[in-house]
């Protein structure tokens, strides 16, 4: 299995703040990679590295090739939808299709014409015209219907109703993935995409403090809920974290023996939020 | 090349306003114009009995030779490039804000991350817009404005005949075919004249961060301003009469039609013939302009400052 993504050292750095700090990492073909981060963390700066938007140091290499130098032709095996509000506003829906179609290799016109088909755009609909999920719906048709390796979501589901957003990931798992494509999400939505994710990377202040598929990060976080008479105990094993719920505490922990912890009380396994939140502590402090 | 097409083809979808229903509104509202006037000009004419004058003056209701015919037709070919000029003249406002915008309104709104994410390579994105600006809108400005011209002369044409003139005699004497294919074998000349204002606009456009216009238009005119100054403490030779004219007037006025005409040889002040005024009109003529050095360093200019939007597109990151 070959790396869709291999990332050595790199960095980025803006005028008064790093926002990559010598990362490393990799991703392979056929995954669904959740970039989790707080804000400012560098999730963005390590997208625009991969699409080539901007400039870094260190070793990137993207399906084999050089984003920096190799762009025109990476775009052909790589898609991304930014945010909502990136298609241009005076766009018809037959423009884009009509547009896409003739300049992208890899586009499949009856694809997305049968995508459009599922939702309620017309072609002669403007972009200005439409709310923002039928915007997404539009781009997603289009994202969809292209051939490509590498999808990157980059808070693609920001400002949209829960419909549309549970929409939007049913038809990317449905119609969509498949174990040649690579996908890369980031969001603050972490509820709604934990379940489609294979692999999780944290990242925070420029760098991957977290870099996992989801089962290793079922057996080495666990959660425990603990009776208030045996929390002294729990807390002299150093957990993660803790809170209390109906005067319980429930204890993280990170790479403890799980019948040890079978032992002191009911475990199961952590949220990603929950886990987020605790790696993530003291960030804003 | 099918990239390429479609990419200017996204262009004038884009600018279908500014490309193509200005140069036929302002053409259609001076046809109209005109045509209020004319009807102005009959009643009136009827009502006080005076005779309806045409075509700087001439009397047209008396029997006329052919020299006096000709001079008619001329100054019926006269009218038909003012119609265009004015048409083209609304063009070149349009161009001016459509490069200015060209590389900075899709960074503005983010949609520059759209067409990112598809296979184009910055150097086809931006060379679109080069041709869309020197090429398309002049193309169909030319259209409007010489179907205007025609329209024009055909309705005053027909005005003549109904004071007793032959309409087809005065429609021989002009050349409104011979008009239509100056106007279009012109746009090639314009298109390497507008380089260095287009290039100058276009790279505003993708440098600036904010305000391409203030930019565009302070710096040359900041520029003039010092080097007029230094001028005046005597410190160039060539005078900032000579910048003025060469630079900011190049960098900020190249798009407005016929602006190369002051560097081939000046129209007599007076002249006594108005088909002198044709000649210098003429293809032969305006074509002589290729030979002066003037038009050759704006292009130039206009070149690398495009190659410089073309490097801002692809490095300039500020999403």
């Amino acid at each position: 299995m070959s790396a869709v993504i291999t990332a050595t050292g790199l960095s980025k750095r803006y005028k008064n703040s790093v926002a990559l700090d010598n990362v490393s990492f990799q991703i392979p073909a056929g995954r669904i990679v959740g970039l989790i981060g707080p804000n400012g963390a560098g999730k963005t700066t390590a997208l625009k590295a991969i699409l080539g938007l901007t400039d870094f140091s260190g070793q990137l290499n993207v399906l084999g090739l050089d984003p920096r130098k190799q762009r025109d032709k990476l775009m052909e095996q790589v898609c991304f939808i930014a945010d909502v509000a990136v298609l241009p506003r005076w766009l018809r829906v037959s423009e884009a299709v009509d547009f896409v179609a003739n300049v992208h290799p890899r586009f499949d016109r009856a694809k997305c014409e049968a995508f459009l088909a599922r939702t309620i755009l017309t072609p002669g609909m403007r972009v200005r015209q439409m709310s923002k999920g039928m915007i997404v719906q539009l781009h997603l048709a289009l994202v969809m219907a292209i051939d490509a390796r590498l999808l990157i979501l980059d808070e693609p589901t920001l400002g949209l109703d829960i419909l549309y957003r549970k929409q939007f990931y049913q038809n990317l798992l449905e119609d969509y993935f498949d174990e040649n494509k690579t996908i890369i999400v980031t969001t603050h939505q972490v509820e709604e995409v934990e379940h489609i994710l294979t692999d999780l990377m944290f990242i925070r202040d420029g760098k991957i403090v977290l870099d996992a598929d989801m089962d290793a990060i079922g057996e080495r976080f666990i959660e425990v809920m603990v009776n208030g008479d045996r929390a002294e105990a729990a807390r002299a094993m150093k957990p993660l974290d803790e809170r209390q719920v109906f005067g319980k505490s429930i204890f993280l922990f990170d790479g403890v023996e799980r019948s040890t912890l079978e032992a002191m009380g009911e475990v199961r396994r952590p949220s990603v939020s929950d886990l987020f939140v605790a790696t993530m502590k003291g960030t804003y402090a | 090349m099918k990239t390429f097409y479609w990419l200017v083809k996204r262009e004038f979808w884009e600018h279908r306003g500014g490309f193509f229903w200005a140069p036929l509104i302002s053409g259609s509202v001076f046809l109209v114009l005109n045509i209020m006037a004319l009807i102005t000009g009959e009643v009136l004419g009827n009502g006080s009995n005076t005779h309806f004058n045409i075509a700087g003056g001439l009397n047209l209701s008396g029997h006329m030779d052919a020299d006096m015919l000709s001079k008619i037709g001329t100054g019926l070919d006269i009218a038909m490039y003012v119609v265009a000029g004015i048409v083209l003249m609304i063009m070149a406002i349009i161009v001016f804000f459509y490069c200015l915008g060209s590389l900075y309104d899709d960074r503005r709104d983010r949609s520059i991350l759209f067409w990112k994410s598809l296979p184009i390579s910055n150097r086809d994105t931006v060379l679109s817009k080069v041709v869309s600006a020197s090429i398309v809108a002049p193309v169909i400005a030319c259209v409007f404005g010489t179907a205007a011209g025609l329209l024009l002369l055909l309705i005053a044409a027909f005005t003549a005949s109904l004071h007793g003139l032959n309409m087809w005699a005065l429609l021989m004497n002009s050349h409104p075919l011979l008009v239509a294919i100056n106007m279009i074998s012109l746009i090639p000349l314009y298109a390497i004249w507008a380089l260095p204002t287009i290039g100058w606009l276009m790279f505003c456009s993708a440098w600036a961060r904010s305000k391409p216009f203030l930019w565009a238009l302070l710096a040359p005119l900041a520029a003039g301003v010092i080097v007029s100054w230094f001028g005046l403490m005597g410190l160039f030779n060539l005078g900032s009469g000579w910048f003025w004219k060469n630079v900011v007037s190049r960098m900020l006025l190249s798009l407005i039609p016929g602006g190369w005409i002051r560097d081939a040889a000046s129209i007599d002040n007076e002249p006594k013939d108005p088909s002198i005024i044709l000649d210098h009109i003429g293809l032969a003529h305006n074509y002589a302009t290729l030979a002066s050095p003037d038009l050759w360093i704006g292009a130039l200019a206009g070149i690398v400052l495009i190659s410089a939007a073309i490097w801002l597109r692809r490095w300039r990151d500020d999403s």
